[in-house]
């Protein structure tokens, strides 16, 4: 069965395109031949019930599947039309144009400081303690989260909310100035307060970056994505407008899932 | 002998009082209304059984001690004993001769004297078995009738049981700690006894040591007793040549180990590693010797150092920080493990190498841990013994020379102890105030490291 894909959907400029994608956890295969187009300057939302492989074919487009033994991928995705498998690609400056924020807030036990710089530091695009301030500064003000931490930069980043964390986890994802972001339902470890608050955050970015985002709730998708893409069984089965989808799904399990009749 | 037929016998009959309340208690459960009783059966059998086996028990261990004693003062009361000689050594020697010709154990007598004494104490050895073994079934009875009587239907076995087993439980755990607390307070007592003959200044801050075991032991010599170049020995050996070796080496296996190889590599080697640990340290002890002190030497020789000695803390050092390895890479593999894969996968989706992310997120996280680690290694190899007499050397020398033979703490306890001065001899007495200082020592940096360590977890919990 091949993805249905609403007709409507303008063509915009795809920053990331995904072709025939499977991907195999040694000979279980847990992706079955995606394809898709991510827009720039859009938020993309992945929905679908647990385990359909919605974390795994996020995965695939920053490679971090390649640091799971099993993992296999086959299918051709690029990024500003490059495959991103090719033997010559470097994937440390892959990482660094497709950034991650993970489901569970993970800020490094360094200070807060240090967290958000860590990225620059690393891809060595900040010489001077002033531009590394600069950066720091920038990032954690686009993140929503310098008012609240300017005056405890040196505070050890895991001494933070657990909303705070993740707003954290973004600015250091931002820090490096990457082109697209990946989200794995980076709300789910957080109250509703602070998700609205990351909520607002993913609206603001958006208008810079191409934004996925993984998410287990039909509100959040229908608030913060432009595109949704319903995932079942490993298979994606639709892809168009978010309004489209939630208004007028095409398809009967796409219909049964968002009406909360699944899953 | 006996004593092995009275525990025979204690459980035997604990086990006939163990099917008896079991038996018991399923009437119980028959005639009872809804089938149901206080406690399960086997909690009544257990009741039972605990009632009959430990007073047995505590009468064995009495009887065990006691009934020699009976049986030698019932043979020395005999005519036969009247001309023995009246004490001392020789006395001694024809009673024991006559007991384990008695017992069995020994076939014929050597000495003439002790073959009247065969008999006496054959009848006496019967008769307080006899005795034994009668008192061990009134007391098994007594004590198992008591609680077969109290068995009942709404008897609430179970909990009893329960808190019998914890008490003994509890007396088991005891043992290591009142033994541990013994040996303490015997090393505190000697140790006091020794600053009563050396002033605690000289020993801790002197820096001459060479005791002399034949000297009058009323007035030591206090500036002989100088510990420093003991102590000096002991952490430029121990935490220094040795920590040079195995931080930095198990470190690395450690890294390597939870980052770089594959599982079936990691498999293997991990448990390599921990043979390692196993190995007994008197046979590192003899490589240190046998092997990389003559090594080092002819090294030594062959750029031009011609006095080098053939025992040096360089030779004891080195192979100490072999011996440490597994000690280090264990509790730093431990650690590095413990960070979670959170951290790992963060650092590389930001773009981080694997060895970036290692250097700048895993082993920072993972810091306190390893320095726990390294604290338990360096406790560990300045209490090092085997190595350090084989290969280090006697020569109290104060240098930092490591190609110079050096002596340590635990080298000069054993010296001290196997030395030919008396037991009340300072020499020999100050064999407790270092064992003193290093027992501190590493109990200091035990406790450190473990409440480090246990920091560490709650924070990743
Ligand atoms: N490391 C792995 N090794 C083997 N199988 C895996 C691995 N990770 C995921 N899978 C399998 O791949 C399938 C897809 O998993 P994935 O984590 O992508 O689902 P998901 O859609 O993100 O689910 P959820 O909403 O619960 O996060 C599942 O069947 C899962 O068991
Ligand atoms: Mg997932």
């Amino acid at each position: 069965m091949v993805t249905v894909v609403h007709p409507n959907l303008e063509d915009t400029n795809a920053k990331m395109s995904a072709r025939d994608v499977s991907v195999f956890y040694g000979d279980k295969k847990a992706i079955d031949d995606v394809s898709i187009d991510i827009p720039t300057k859009y938020v993309t939302a992945f929905i679908g019930p647990s385990g359909c492989g919605k974390s795994t074919f996020l995965r695939t487009l920053n490679r971090m599947n390649d640091t799971i033994p099993s993992a296999r991928v086959e299918g051709e995705i690029t990024l500003d039309g490059e495959d991103i498998y090719r033997s010559k690609m470097d994937v440390v400056q892959l990482r660094a144009r497709v950034g991650m924020v993970f489901q569970k807030p993970n800020p490094f036990p360094k200070s807060i400081y240090d967290n958000v710089a860590y990225g620059p530091k690393i891809h060595g695009l900040v010489g001077s303690k002033s531009e590394i301030d600069e950066v720091v500064e920038k990032s954690l003000r686009r993140a929503g989260l310098w008012m609240e931490v300017k005056d405890r930069l040196e505070d050890s980043g895991t001494a933070l909310s657990g909303g705070q964390q993740q707003r954290l986890c973004i600015a250091r994802a931002i820090a490096v100035d990457p082109e697209v972001i990946l989200m794995d339902e980076p709300c789910s470890a957080l109250d509703p307060i602070a998700t609205a608050k990351i909520e607002e955050l993913i609206d603001e970015l958006s208008g810079r970056y191409a934004i996925v985002i993984v998410t287990h709730s039909m509100q959040q998708a229908a608030r913060v994505s432009q595109r949704t893409a319903f995932f079942h069984l490993g298979k994606m089965v639709e892809y168009g407008r978010t309004s489209d989808i939630f208004t007028n799904p095409l398809e009967k399990r796409t219909q049964d899932y968002i009406t909360g009749r699944y899953g | 002998m006996s004593p092995a037929i009275l525990l025979v016998l204690a459980l035997g009959l604990g086990l006939a009082g163990w099917l008896a309340a079991r038996a018991r208690a399923w009437t119980f459960r028959r005639d009872s209304a809804n089938g149901r009783i206080a406690a399960l059966p086997v909690y009544h059998a257990w009741y039972v059984a605990l009632w009959i086996v430990v007073p047995v028990l505590l009468f064995v261990g009495l009887w065990s001690v006691i009934a020699p004693q009976l049986i030698s003062q019932s043979v020395l009361a005999s005519p036969a004993a009247s001309d023995l000689p009246a004490f001392g050594f020789q006395r001694d020697a024809i009673l024991s001769e006559a007991r384990s010709v008695a017992s069995g154990s020994a076939k014929a007598v050597f000495n003439e004297a002790a073959n009247g004494l065969v008999e006496p104490y054959r009848a006496a050895i019967s008769r307080y078995n006899l005795i034994g073994v009668l008192a061990t079934l009134i007391i098994a009875f007594l004590a198992g009738a008591w609680a077969f009587l109290r068995i009942k239907p709404d008897f609430t076995a179970r909990t009893r049981v329960e808190k019998a087993v914890m008490t003994i439980l509890l007396l088991a755990s005891l043992v290591a700690i009142l033994t541990t607390l013994g040996i303490v307070v015997s090393l505190v007592f000697e140790t006091i006894r020794f600053f009563g003959m050396v002033s605690p200044l000289d020993f801790l801050f002197g820096t001459q040591w060479g005791p002399d075991p034949m000297s009058n032991p009323n007035s030591p010599d206090g500036s002989r007793y100088g510990a420093i170049p003991l102590f000096w020995g002991t952490i430029y050996i121990g935490a220094v040549i040795a920590m040079i070796v195995a931080i930095p080496l198990g470190l690395m296996s450690a890294i390597y180990l939870t980052q770089y190889a594959n599982p079936t590599l990691r498999k293997w080697i991990k448990p390599a590693l921990e043979v390692l640990a196993g190995v007994p340290t008197v046979v590192y002890g003899y490589f240190a010797a046998l092997t990389v002190a003559p090594a080092i030497r002819d090294a030594a020789f062959a750029v031009g150092i011609t006095n080098a000695s053939s025992e040096s803390a360089l030779a004891a050092g080195l192979v100490m920080g072999v011996m440490i390895i597994p000690f280090v890479s264990s509790m730093a593999d431990d650690s590095i493990a413990a960070v979670p894969q959170a951290m790992r996968d963060g650092s590389l989706a930001m773009g981080a190498t694997t060895s970036e992310t290692i250097r700048k997120v895993l082993v920072p996280a993972a810091l306190p841990g390893i320095v726990a680690g390294v604290m338990l290694a360096v406790s560990r190899a300045i209490g090092e013994t085997m190595i350090v007499v084989m290969a280090a050397g006697a020569a109290a020398n104060l240098t930092g020379n490591p190609l110079e033979a050096m002596t340590t703490v635990t080298f000069q306890i054993v010296a001290m102890l196997t030395g030919e001065g008396s037991f009340d001899h300072p020499a020999t007495l100050s064999a407790f105030a270092l064992g003193f200082v290093l027992f501190m020592v590493t109990l200091g940096l035990n406790f450190i490291a473990l409440r480090v360590v246990k920091r560490f977890r709650e924070a990743y919990e």
